[in-house]
């Protein structure tokens, strides 16, 4: 595949270029640009950060998870270039330094890149902008208070110019790598090659290629199907295109469903987030995904397509067993939508760490009430069985029920019966059923206005 | 002797590499240039946890792309061990197998993911036998180190405990933890002539990679030469783990000719090497309606793997922990060294220290449930006293004397906790915030605060006395620049600055003049590890010395010279005053060059007053004490046990700091990683003995959000009593078990949910925790 990119400001044009390289190796053993490091090589270190923009702006990006073609016809910045030409220091770098943000300075790079992003894009959440950055040395205090001391300095000239983009080198559509530009023309490939890998964001299949060790075959790039990139949001429905990233769905949900919106907010990190898709999420199949059940909570209904048919089906229909979904093959999720609804909403994700942890149990409850009896209960859990599940035993016991504690503990011991959890790293099956038990008494306490969760403690 | 004023020393400047952090241009192992050809390693390991290797087909990892060379136990030119102890350590496996992991052969090839590739290819063949992993299983197959537990006790505990108004006795899990340096693993070799070897490797210890090297291709250690300028974090984990790699690399560079690299990748890395060893730890205390401790009885079950490694003098440093800052009349200590078929459990900030002070914190916070007191109330009823001058006054319930000496016979002459526990109650607000608790704590269902408050009392000295003895060689060349070298790594603590303010200082110049160079095995030799937080104490006298023995000679020459008496020569602010006379020190180094005096000098150090009996546990193993105090303030769940820290104070001993700003430095990343290994950074086996948390995204260090809201941290305004380099304190282990407040902070919390005693396992995860409370509300 030929790619045309900028790198700190210059073009670069390479042509034949492995699918599955990615810019992390490139940097490093192609271009012998060492200041980006590998600390994981599985996206949930950050020390290779580096800023992507495109015309839909800035992000931090996790080098090790980003395939050489992803990059076609975007700007890369790595720490090499964050000092001005002439050698000035990018603001942030100074006060890193000033505020001593680091000590064996292996994870810098990728911190700098993550608070040089945040810094252009005005954010100065720091911890949510710094979640997928691991620090093992300074316990983070001093990063912020380096964060902190630039948020008012303004952003540099040669961090805000950057060079004109030229349109993308047209890619051949006759191989792999495919590049689609649309959803008509992905349809048409795909169908044509079901065998083909789809790399959306690519934060699922890197890890097939950097820990798996596997050489993909065929591969079909998403990021070019804008048309997959759509949210749109009615007075009567919500919509996601496939291709819709997590950061951008956050936005996107937080206004109507706000404990969603914290959800994504814990869902890996920013730089994860940036690149994972709605669809991927979904298409996956993981039964810890995290989207899954609070869409199903929300009554979602998936879109798929094959060719030129497209289907609908309930999300939660789509998940038949662990690793196994109901897609035919040369069929791809195109989007997932829900009704405009009243907010009764409130997800829990319950992991090790509150940040970019993959959940032990992820509760999505959605119940409605009509004079004090429940009317409708919608309530899944991911982590729970090997498909994100509703609990219909659960949802069963509650509706037409009297919205009270007894209802609730009368629900309570329905879990027994919708779930059969398992034991792992994360938690053990006893933790898994009774916490979500527990998240029932949770949710019922939250909406009596309770405070229910140590993150909203503050002194 | 010519006089400087104090210099750059105890000034707060930034860490030296700080500006090439930033710029991404500091450069470590994997990020050297090698010349063309470099080959790269890695390991296939095995899959099961103990047997015997029946067959090894390696032919597909030979026909794999990109292989140069295959390499097993018997293609080794030499010694086939890496072990920094007793030699039980193969390289690769001699047909045996001890644990998940194991490297079984090395697979030689053109890149890096060439290699990794190829490593998987093995077909392995074994007769598998049922491994040991547990402590339990361990006991029962008395598979241990040394001939059974060894034991330190002074007076007749059991008796005490016996005769004592109160009891309590328990017992605690306390997981291990794996490094999680960010860079991982790596080593580098390039082959000289005449069968040389020019290492570079991500070690804190380079004498050691360079004994390991030269046995292993069979040449004097004047043969290899060892290199390290920094490394992207240590913490223990590369004290003895990096002896594979670079032996890997040096023996395969000398089957090649070629340079070679390897590095781990990160599951590699954490499924290969060792981690913290992780303890369950029994206890029976006996004490009076006071608070104030009788009698202590401890049993340490430690896992420390398969191999040796470091696990004895771990577990030692455990027991003589288990004090703590307290002066305990009478106890026993048993610590059981037992050989697992897991990683080799190795050193890791604090060295057993941690795990011996979990210990008798988790009595004291006992005795305080026991009893209904302010567990800080029965801490300082515990403390030892203060010493008789100089510090402050004791402030126990009893006033008489206490007996002074630890278990192990050592007097505690520098006890500074009474005036810092004072100052930090004070700081923190304590008393007002533990009201204000027990009052929300009161409205709340389903959420609890609580509040802990630890000290530390941390031994400094290699245990290992002869390991006290440092050197440094400093030149300085004739325009007056000076190169500076010593025998210490630089693992982010800031180290090589400190010690190149000592430098600076000593010549009355700034730090421009001062170049601080990789640690290098041809300019000092015969070094120890850069561990026990040693460095700046070691390193820092030794380049004094190398220091003042030049300065010494210039102000003789320049005296001889100028007509004035050498004792008025000062060195001070980048000048020379020499009687009358103003020189620059590059002036002055100039005439000293042209005068043919040696501008170079040698330094070495050796620690006084220490001397310990392992066997025994008699002696003075410390030169002295660190001290520090921490109150930490978490909210917690019941219906999850999800929590928070909230806020932490810290007040923490560095003597004169020789770097107020770096110490800190020290003390907020220790703290923040003591809490992580006590909350959540689970190390999880499955039952077959593989490492189930192998990744970050499976081992949960602490991320930017869990250090605490609000965080105060002070450095202690006092100076070590002890003659050490400028009266500073070592600093790099002590404020790690300041987080030993987290865990007591979540026990407090628990305990407000019921009656019964939390008596939480570590790390208290939020499952822990969920059910800890429980057990404390519902007796489940």
């Amino acid at each position: 595949m030929d790619i045309t990119f900028h790198l700190n400001g210059e073009e670069v044009t390479l042509s034949g270029v492995s699918p599955t390289a990615t810019l992390l190796d490139w940097l490093r053993e192609d271009r012998l640009m060492t200041g980006t490091k590998e600390g994981c090589n599985e996206g949930d270190c950050g020390a290779c950060s580096v800023m992507v923009t495109d015309d839909r702006g800035s992000k931090a990006l996790n080098a090790c998870l980003l395939f050489m073609p992803q990059l076609n016809g975007k700007s890369i910045r790595t720490v090499e270039g964050v000092s001005s030409p002439d050698g000035t220091l990018h603001p942030v770098q100074q006060a890193m330094i000033t505020h001593h943000g680091s000590q064996c300075g292996f994870c810098t790079p990728g911190f700098v890149m993550s608070m040089v992003t945040a810094h252009k894009n005005g954010a100065t959440d720091h911890d949510v902008q710094l979640a997928g950055n691991l620090c093992r040395c300074t316990g983070y205090a001093p990063i912020i208070r380096a964060a902190e001391a630039v948020e008012d300095q303004p952003v540099p000239t040669w961090i805000t110019e950057e060079p004109q983009l030229r349109e993308p080198v047209p890619t051949a559509q006759n191989h792999s790598p495919y590049a689609p530009r649309s959803s008509d023309e992905l349809a048409a490939i795909y169908e044509k090659t079901p065998q083909a890998v789809l790399v959306a964001g690519a934060t699922d299949v890197a890890l097939w290629v950097t820990k798996g060790l596997r050489d993909l075959e065929d591969v079909i790039f998403l990021d070019g199907c804008t048309d997959l990139k759509q949210v749109e949001i009615t007075d009567d429905e919500v919509w996601f295109g496939a291709m819709v990233d997590m950061n951008t769905m956050r936005d996107a949900i937080a206004p109507l469903h706000p404990s969603y919106g914290e959800m994504i907010r814990r869902y890996a990190s920013q730089q994860v987030r940036a690149a994972a898709t709605v669809g991927g999420n979904i298409a996956n199949g993981s039964p810890i995904g995290d989207n899954p059940p609070a869409l199903i909570a929300l009554g979602a209904t998936l879109h798929l397509r094959q060719g030129g048919n497209r289907r609908s089906l309930p999300l939660e229909d789509f998940f038949v067993d662990y690793g196994k979904q109901d897609r035919q093959p040369g069929e791809f999720v195109e989007a997932v939508s829900f009704a405009r609804q009243e907010d009764t909403l409130r997800c829990y994700k319950l992991s090790k760490r509150f940040d970019q942890d993959i959940s032990a149990v992820l509760g999505a409850f959605n119940v409605t009430t009509k004079d004090g009896v429940v009317t409708e209960a919608r309530i899944a859990f991911g982590g729970m069985a090997a498909t994100p599940k509703r609990a219909s035993h659960v949802e069963a016991a509650l509706v037409g029920q009297p919205w009270t504690r007894e209802t609730i503990s009368a629900a309570q011991a329905e879990f027994d019966k919708d779930f059969t959890p398992m034991t792992d790293m994360r938690a053990s099956d006893l933790y898994r059923l009774e916490s979500a038990r527990n998240l029932l008494a949770r949710y019922y306490a939250e909406l009596n206005g309770e405070t229910v969760s140590v993150l909203e403690v503050v002194l | 002797m010519s006089k400087t004023n104090s210099g750059p020393v105890a000034k707060p400047l930034p860490h030296d590499a700080a500006k090439l952090h930033v710029t991404g241009t500091a450069r470590y192992v994997d990020d050297i240039p090698v010349p063309a050809g470099c080959l790269h390693l890695a390991f296939g390991v095995s899959t099961i946890a103990k047997g015997q290797i029946t067959s090894m087909n390696l032919d597909a990892v030979r026909a794999s792309d990109g292989v140069v060379m295959v390499m097993a136990a018997q293609d080794l030119p030499f010694t086939n061990d890496v072990s920094p102890s007793i030699h039980d350590e193969p390289l690769l496996s001699d047909g045996s197998v001890h644990y998940v992991g194991q490297p079984l052969f090395l697979v030689v090839a053109n890149s890096h993911r060439a290699a990794r590739v190829a490593a998987r290819k093995g077909k392995i063949e074994y007769a598998e036998e049922t491994p040991i992993l547990t402590v339990d299983q361990a006991l029962q197959a008395d598979s241990r180190f040394e001939d059974g537990p060894r034991i330190y006790q002074k007076g007749d505990a059991a008796a005490v405990i016996d005769a004592a108004a109160r009891t309590v006795e328990g017992e605690m899990e306390l997981g291990g933890q794996e490094h999680f340096y960010l860079e991982g693993q790596a080593a580098l070799t390039l082959p000289q002539e005449g069968g040389d070897m020019l290492v570079t490797s991500s070690t804190q210890h380079p004498t050691e990679i360079q004994h390991k090297v030269a046995e292993a291709i069979g040449l004097p250690m004047h043969a290899v030469r060892v290199e390290i300028r920094r490394m992207g974090g240590g913490f223990g984990g590369k004290e003895s783990q990096g002896n594979a790699l670079a032996v890997s690399c040096a023996v395969a560079a000398r089957a090649t000719g070629k340079p070679c690299k390897m590095r781990y990748d990160r599951d590699d890395d954490m499924v290969i090497t060792g981690k913290r060893h992780d303890f369950r730890i029994s206890y029976r205390a006996g004490f009076g309606d006071d608070g104030v401790l009788q009698g202590v009885e401890f049993t340490h079950l430690v896992r420390c793997g398969w191999a040796q490694d470091l696990s004895l003098p771990v577990a030692d440093r455990a027991m003589l922990h288990s004090d703590n800052a307290y002066s305990i009349p009478a106890i026993r200590i048993e610590s059981h060294r037992l050989k697992t078929n897991t990683q080799s459990a190795t050193a890791y900030r604090g060295f057993g220290g941690p795990q011996g002070m979990v210990g008798i914190e988790r009595v004291m916070d006992h005795i305080a449930h026991d009893l209904g007191l302010d567990p800080v109330k029965v801490r300082q009823a515990n403390y030892y006293d203060a010493p008789p001058s100089g510090g402050s006054a004791p402030q126990g319930i009893s006033d008489k004397k206490k007996d002074n000496t630890t278990p192990y016979g050592m007097e505690v002459s520098d006890f500074e906790l009474h005036g810092m526990t004072e100052r930090l109650l004070e700081s923190s607000d304590y008393e007002a915030r533990r009201a204000e608790i027990a009052e929300w704590n009161k409205g709340q269902d389903h959420l609890k605060r609580g509040i802990g408050f630890s000290p530390v009392k941390f031994g400094i000295s290699f245990t290992l006395t002869h390991l006290n003895q440092a050197g440094a060689l400093v030149h300085v060349y004739q325009d007056g620049s000076i190169h500076l070298n010593h025998g210490g790594t630089e693992m982010g603590q800031g180290l090589f600055q400190k010690v190149a303010q000592v430098a600076a200082s000593r010549f009355g110049v700034g730090m421009d003049l001062v170049k601080i160079t990789a640690t290098d095995t041809a300019k000092v030799p015969n070094t120890s590890a850069t561990a026990a937080s040693s460095g700046s104490d070691l390193n820092g006298m030794a380049v004094k010395a190398a220091c003042d023995t030049i300065r010494d000679r210039m102000a003789e020459f320049l005296a001889q010279r100028h007509q004035c008496d050498v004792g008025s020569v000062r060195f001070e602010s980048g000048q020379i005053y020499v009687g009358e006379d103003v020189l620059t020190f590059e002036e002055a180094a100039s005439q000293c060059y042209q005068g043919r005096i040696s501008l170079s000098a040698t330094g070495f150090y050796k620690t006084p007053k220490v001397e310990w009996d392992r066997i025994k546990g008699q002696g003075r193993p410390f030169f002295y004490f660190a001290y520090g105090a921490s109150v930490t303030e978490v909210v917690v769940d019941q219906l999850t046990g999800e929590n928070r820290i909230l806020r932490s104070d810290i007040l923490h001993d560095a003597g004169a700091s020789l770097n107020p700003d770096l110490d800190i430095g020290q003390v907020e990343g220790g703290y923040v990683q003591g809490a992580g290994w006590l909350t959540t950074e689970e190390l999880v086996w499955d039952g077959k003995g593989r490492l189930s948390t192998h990744a970050p995204s499976t081992y949960k260090i602490p991320a930017c959000s869990d250090r605490p809201d609000e965080f105060n941290v002070e450095l202690w305004s006092g100076e070590n009593r002890e003659d050490s380099i400028y009266r500073s304190k070592a600093v790099g282990e002590p404020p790690f078990m300041l987080g030993i407040s987290t865990y007591l902070a979540l026990s407090h919390a628990v305990s407000q949910f019921g009656d019964a005693y939390p008596a939480l396992d570590a790390p208290a995860t939020a499952e822990q925790l969920w059910s800890a409370i429980r057990r404390v509300r519902d007796g489940v």
